[in-house]
């Protein structure tokens, strides 16, 4: 190989865009030239300032707003939320007597804004040096790291074989208490799932809802109460959950 | 808003309109909720692509919600590819045409580029600079600058994949050329990054 094509594919060999052959090649050059060398080095370095530099930017929320506002929003057919919402404005003031109905209007308002919180709190630890608080791929050091600072063990499973890597876990505060954080990344995205002990442990089959953009997928199982966020599609989310369970599912039978 | 509106000429078009628009008002809703489930998510991503290209946040903005109102409108026909190269391939048509409404502007846009340009160093690269220097940590605001001064046709080849990790495919398909240009674009980006960077180095010494 001349160093005129090692110039060209040490781009590719870089971004791991050469197959298994052309890499050995690009290598076997780059080892003993002493002028494709360094700069294959010097481009290594520049790849990681770069990615270092963090040149991604947050879209302002008026813009995301305005997006939001531009969509198409008649309601044909209004959610029992929204319902629900009506209702409570509405004649529920007349009707207040029907207090369990009422109370079901307030959960789910309470439960509105606690994903909001789960929302804050996915976004505050997107921001630099918030993410963990234990960083380890590993569950077993993430998973005894909690122990003693929550009043639940937050479960922590291995997803690297379904392409969910661990990273690290968390304290966050969520609902005006301490609650366990555990932190996935899939590709270039975080997942925190959040984990609460709940007085219900009827296992709950999980929903999906979408604030500011995140996905939020909860759902309850063994007295706990979960919550993963990301910006991942509502999809792999959903595989992140159903991956999340099988797995909780089987280590604690098995 | 009304839904009436979107029939607009129906009185020519006569039956039917009438009692199809109900309808069209669910199938508008259930789109627009289906829209936002899709692309939403990658508001950030697409805002970040508009930031490079752009190079002006005000103009970005403008650029981001006109993307999403072209990628609403054509959602019907979205097969493919992946939701995130699609919004960037968008994108990238609505910025084409900002700069070229700005066509007295001195930005050049990737067509006006005369057609050397892409063999043609764009700034002296500096032969003389001994090769194995190795390059100096640099703060991310240096390095933003860097990037900014980059060529268009360079920069947005090199954003696509330094900051957005798309694959040379994926970029081929943005941009619309083979994938012989993106790397032989990527490897000029990269070059001339190299070497602005250990100017800036000399400069800042």
């Amino acid at each position: 190989m001349t160093c005129d094509e090692a110039e060209i594919l040490l781009h590719a060999l870089i971004d791991g865009e050469l197959d298994a052959g052309h890499a050995r090649d690009v290598e076997s050059h780059v080892a003993t030239c002493p002028r494709c060398a360094p700069q294959l080095a010097a481009y290594r370095e520049m790849s990681r300032q770069i990615a270092d530099a963090n040149l991604h930017y947050t879209a302002p929320l008026s813009l995301r707003r305005r997006i939001e506002a531009s969509l198409p929003q008649p309601k044909p057919a209004p959610s029992r939320r929204s319902v629900l919402k009506g209702f409570a404005m509405g004649s529920a003031l007349s009707a207040i007597a029907a207090s369990g109905l009422f109370a079901i209007v307030l959960r789910h308002d309470d439960d509105q804004r606690i994903l909001s919180e789960v929302v804050s709190a996915h976004l505050r630890s997107l921001q630099a040096g918030h993410l963990t608080d234990v960083i380890s791929t590993d569950q077993h050091t993430v998973k005894p790291w909690f122990n003693g600072k929550l009043d639940v063990s937050p479960p922590v499973v291995d997803l690297t074989a379904q392409g969910f890597t661990l990273i690290g876990g968390r304290l966050d505060y969520l609902d005006a208490r301490e609650i366990g954080a555990v932190v996935y990344r899939r590709r270039q995205h975080i997942i925190n799932l959040f984990v609460a002990r709940t007085s219900d442990t009827e296992r709950r089959p999980a929903t999906m809802e979408h604030i500011q953009g995140f996905n939020i997928r909860t759902w309850s199982a063994q007295g706990m109460k979960f919550w993963a966020v990301s910006d991942v599609a509502p999809d792999e989310l959903a595989e992140f959950g159903e991956k999340f369970e099988a797995t909780l599912k089987t280590t604690t039978v098995g | 808003m009304s839904p009436g509106r979107t029939v607009g000429t129906g009185r020519v078009q006569g039956k039917g309109g009438q009692e199809a628009m109900p309808i069209q008002a669910n199938d508008d809703a259930e789109k627009a909720r289906r829209f936002r489930d899709a692309a939403l998510p990658y508001l950030d991503d697409v805002y970040t692509l508009a930031r490079h290209l752009l190079r002006d946040a005000g103009d970005a903005e403008d650029a981001v919600q006109e993307c999403y109102l072209r990628a609403l409108k054509h959602f019907d026909s979205y097969r493919g590819p992946a939701m995130k190269p699609w919004l960037f391939a968008i994108l990238r048509n609505v910025c084409r045409a900002e700069f070229s409404r700005r066509a007295n502007s001195p930005v050049k846009t990737i067509d006006e580029l005369p057609e050397d340009a892409e063999q043609k160093p764009l700034w002296h690269e500096a032969d003389e600079t001994p090769e194995a220097q190795m390059l100096r940590r640099r703060d991310a605001s240096t390095i933003q600058e860097l990037v900014a001064a980059l060529a268009e046709p360079f920069r947005e080849t090199f954003v696509l994949r330094e900051v957005h990790s798309l694959s040379y495919r994926e970029i081929a398909d943005i941009v619309a050329v083979p994938v012989g240009t993106v790397m032989s674009r990527l490897a000029r980006a990269r070059a001339m990054l190299r070497t602005a960077w250990m100017a800036d180095e000399e400069q800042s010494k």
